[in-house]
């Protein structure tokens, strides 16, 4: 039953909230400890939330769109008095004082959070193994990532423990792992969903948005996030999604762009497997079927911005991860000085991977260097920004392949940052740029796993992604 | 009795001599705490004395996932502060400035960097000399530390106390040109700033609660030279003495290094009030390296022309201007005059001299008599009509000060709390047949008044008025007494 289904009936009194989130209870104790989708599981308070929407049906009272259904969180949104740990230990004990703008959204729109899931710690990887708390698995083969950062919650959706989950995606962390489990996963324009409460990674990046098993539940739960918020400077004023409203509208005369230097041809990003290409290029097939004016198309800055992205995003990060100094919350290693206590704290705290991107964002921004990295790599973004409005004045939306692979083995890729960060190169784009991008399952490699279709859109054109996603899922 | 002239200040700074061929080089960085209701980035609010970690929330404690909103009066604030020093008012950004410190809650301070607020202005100091100001930039303020133990220095400190109330509470920090020569000129540079703060409504700007706070970039040269020297920067100026007594101690140092050797090293020293001297800081080899960039989570600063203009129209006069006018109104000295704008006494001052009362005698009745909070209950009329009566000699100096009192406490009409404390104008035929009799009584120092040695007459003038005085209960007017006594010599 789909999420927008469950909430049809649970507001029509037909199905009990209660139920349903037992239902899900009961799948995630039965299948979660081999997967490790969540980090907690708040079990009691969803029971309790469900009861209270029960009880509030019975009374004839208003419900939510969301109502009763079950919903999964990324470990990096706080939620008051529940543990909120970015799977790191350096957040050990700590209990924020409040909720996140998205997830008081989401419980006012009847959604229930059924728990806390597993993250590359502080978001920083793109396969959910770098959890201090042990990674998660693929739920459609558990030998394999489920992608990352957000692979907990796109791994709920897949196995059926949650209709719902909400990611952030800093460089493709929600459309990554949505391709690797055969879900969808999007990224709404920049701005578009508040950050309150949304534990920086890099600010200027970071974006909360949806999962969903389907297209329409994914823009229903959008619709609900979506908005400003006036704790969020860089929130988007006056913004009304309509993601739902436009999901039927076809593609039938819309102008869409093949990204070749995301398409496997020459002088475009290498490595992308034949597989994955194949998928996508059988996706373009039925967009054109389907009516859509298709063309190809270079974006030539799209190949810079893997290494932009490695120097903005570090640089962002070892400022925001600086707060963690065992002052006033979470881990504190004692030492004989403040310096010293510090030093312990983050030595002890933070893993390899955090400690590394620290290392290099504060190296980017050093006197000395900070021209030659971080300020080329903000000049590597404006002309990204302005290569794609040039774009988008002749195409409505792009297409390109989410992932260069389908989701790789276990513990293949730890060992060679480099392999990893690879990973994200069909993603960055739209981070870099602030526009909006979906991942759309779109068939299977050679090994079976699913792939994702990716299609861009220009900022708060989030609906036409949602819209073009809905025609390739159907013909799926 | 004659009245002292106006005095300038409680101390007046005395210039000290630097050595020969020296001249002193200095730019002042100045802090203000800016009177908003609440913190620059959360709704807490902006108080100084509350409970330790009363006025704090996710966002001034830097909580994770917490985000910052620019406070809309703060900005206001620092750009009506930027216009009154002249400066032009830029598009700007916030920026991250990186490095560890307990008190700080992110570990970073949000400043401005590259595009400040305000750029170039000037501010001219009370006898003219222009100041050039670099930049006033908004920031916010930090935490205070308290370290238990070591001596107060954190990395010997057996444990740290530290109150986040004071932590995102917005400042603007004015950053002066290195145009200072002089001990006395970086002191009038900062009672100017302060008092144009005052004047804008920009701060309260009390040093002793720390919402000023100075500290100043020292070096020297030799005179006739426009080079710039190695600087070190002075932290921890508590008060303006403090600032006079610690640039002197720096320049010395620096003269002396300069002399005996290749002279200082760039470097943050710290004002040590006790030993009245400075020790160091930091210094440039290990300098801290900020690694400032553009804040992500707030927008740029871009105010329409439209909001510079209505902050200029809006703006009040400034003190420059109003002792300039208060200075034509009244005909006062430097000195007087700027006491009483500072004091916010200026227009009631004005009001009386056009309301008839002598310019020179209302600013030294009030510069002597008015030294108050608040003087509310005393109007120009009033006041006009005060100084009217001493000037037709109706009240005597000490008379009118009394009376005045009177006023201060009560309102009113002078004339009646003047008859009600019995002030009326004596006599002269009473005063002189009271002289005549007092002259009797003491020959010799009659003698010693008509000997014809000034110093003698002066302190025989004193002895007589002062018997006049015990006689009649203060009530006679010094002024008549000394007349008569001269008239009387002299027949």
């Amino acid at each position: 039953m789909s999420a927008i289904e469950t909430a049809v009936a649970v507001r029509a009194g037909e199905r009990s909230a209660l139920e349903v989130v037992d239902a899900h209870l009961e799948l995630i104790a039965q299948r979660d400890p081999e997967l490790h989708a969540f980090n907690l599981v708040t079990a009691e308070s969803a029971r309790a939330e469900a009861a209270a929407i029960d009880s509030r049906v019975s009374a004839g009272e208003a419900v939510g769109p969301l109502a009763g259904v079950p919903l999964a969180v990324k470990d990096n949104m706080c939620t008051k008095g529940v543990p909120t740990t970015c799977s790191s230990k350096i957040l050990e004990g700590w209990r924020p004082p409040y909720d996140a703008t998205v997830v008081t959204r989401l419980r006012e729109a009847g959604a229930v959070s059924v728990g806390k899931t597993n993250l590359d710690e502080f978001a920083m990887g793109s396969s959910t193994e770098h959890s201090a708390f042990g990674p998660t698995r693929n739920p459609h083969d558990p030998s394999k990532v489920p992608g990352g950062s957000s692979g907990g919650s796109a791994a709920s959706v897949a196995a059926g423990f949650t209709p719902l989950g909400i990611g952030s995606d800093t460089g493709g962390s929600i459309r990554q792992p949505a391709a690797f489990c055969g879900v969808v996963g999007m990224k709404p324009t920049y701005g578009v969903v508040s950050r309150y409460g949304l534990i920086a990674f890099a600010s200027s990046l970071d974006q909360i948005g949806p999962f969903a098993a389907d297209v329409a539940d994914a823009a229903a739960l959008f619709d609900v996030i979506a908005g400003h918020d006036p704790l969020d400077s860089t929130s988007i004023r006056d913004f009304t999604p309509t993601a739902s409203a436009m999901l039927d509208e076809g593609v039938d005369g819309l102008r869409i762009g093949v990204v070749k230097e995301l398409a496997g041809g020459p002088g475009g990003v290498p490595g992308l497997a034949a597989d994955v290409l194949a998928r996508t290029a059988e996706a373009v097939e039925v967009l054109a079927t389907a009516g859509a004016l298709v063309d190809e198309v270079s974006v030539p800055s799209s190949t810079l911005g893997l290494s932009a992205y490695y120097l903005v995003a570090p640089a962002e990060a070892s400022s925001n991860l600086a707060r963690y100094d065992g002052v006033r919350y979470g881990l504190r290693v004692d030492g004989p000085t403040t310096p010293e206590m510090t030093t312990a704290t983050r030595t002890a705290g933070f893993g390899p991977e955090v400690k590394r991107r620290i290392m290099l964002g504060t190296y980017a921004l050093s006197a000395g260097y900070y021209d030659a990295f971080y300020g080329k790599a903000l000049k590597v973004r404006t002309m990204m920004l302005s290569d794609f409005a040039r774009v988008y004045e002749d195409f409505d939306v792009l297409v390109a392949p989410t992932t260069p692979t389908t989701a790789f083995e276990l513990g293949a890729r730890t060992q060679d940052p480099l392999t990893m960060y690879v990973n994200d190169v069909c993603t960055i784009p739209s981070n870099l740029t602030g526009h909006p991008a979906i991942s759309v399952p779109f068939g299977v490699g050679d090994d079976g796993m699913p792939v994702g279709v990716q299609v861009l859109a220009p900022a708060l054109h989030d609906a036409q992604t949602f819209r073009v996603a809905a025609v390739l899922e159907a013909a799926s | 009795m004659s009245e002292p002239a106006p005095a300038a200040t409680p101390e007046t700074p005395v210039e000290p001599a630097l050595p020969e061929g020296w001249e002193l080089v200095v730019g002042l960085e100045v802090h203000v705490e800016l009177d908003t209701a609440t913190k620059l980035f959360c709704g807490c609010v902006n108080r100084f004395g509350s409970e330790p970690n009363t006025n704090v929330c996710p966002t001034c404690l830097g909580l994770p996932g917490s985000l910052p909103v620019m406070n809309e009066r703060a900005v206001e604030l620092a750009m009506i502060l930027g216009r009154a020093l002249g400066c032009q008012v830029n598009r700007s950004v916030m920026a991250r400035k990186n490095y560890f410190y307990p008190d700080m809650p992110k570990d970073f301070q949000t400043t401005q960097y590259d595009q400040p607020t305000n750029s170039e202005g000037e501010l001219e100091l009370a006898d003219g000399f222009v100041v050039g100001v670099e930049r006033a930039h908004i920031e916010e303020d930090t935490g205070k530390s308290v370290h238990v133990g070591g001596g107060g220095r954190i990395n010997e400190a057996v444990y740290s106390l530290v109150d986040y109330n004071r932590a995102g509470v917005p400042l603007i920090e004015i950053v002066s040109k290195p145009d200072i020569r002089t001990i006395e000129h970086a002191r009038n540079y900062v009672e100017e700033l302060r008092a144009i703060v005052v004047a804008t409504g920009v701060s309260d700007a009390r040093m002793e609660e720390g919402s000023i706070r100075v500290d100043a970039n020292v070096s020297v040269r030799r005179h006739g030279s426009s080079e710039l020297r190695t600087r070190c920067e002075i932290k921890n100026i508590n008060s303006l003495r403090s600032l006079g007594r610690a640039i002197e101690h720096e320049a010395l140092r620096q003269i002396d290094l300069w002399t005996t050797g290749d002279g200082p090293q760039q470097q943050t020293r710290h004002w040590d009030e006790d030993a009245g001297r400075t020790t160091p800081g930091r210094s440039k080899e290990d300098a801290d390296d900020y690694r400032y960039f553009q804040e992500p989570d707030l927008v740029p600063l871009d105010p329409a022309p439209a909001t510079i203009a209505a902050i200029d129209e809006a703006m009040p006069p400034l003190p420059a201007a109003r002792r300039a006018t208060l200075r034509a109104a009244t005909g006062a000295d430097i000195d007087a005059v700027r006491i009483l704008v500072e004091r916010g006494q200026d227009a009631l001052a004005i009001a009386a001299v056009e309301a008839g009362a002598d310019g020179a005698k209302t600013v030294t009745r009030l510069v002597n008599d008015l030294a108050v909070d608040d003087w509310s209950k005393v109007d120009a009329e009033s006041l006009a009509a005060l100084v009217q009566m001493e000037s037709n000699g109706e009240l005597s100096a000490s008379q009118a000060k009394q009376v005045l009192g009177d006023l201060l406490e009560q309102g009113g009409d002078p004339a009646a709390h003047a008859a009600t404390r019995g002030f009326e104008a004596m006599d002269t035929t009473e005063l002189e047949s009271l002289l005549d009799q007092l002259i009797d009584d003491s020959p010799g120092e009659w003698s010693r008044y008509c000997g014809g040695d000034e110093g003698d007459r002066k302190k025989m003038q004193g002895f007589f008025t002062g018997r006049v005085m015990k006689a009649t209960r203060g009530q006679a007017d010094g002024k008549v007494v000394a007349q008569l006594l001269a008239k009387r010599s002299s027949s």
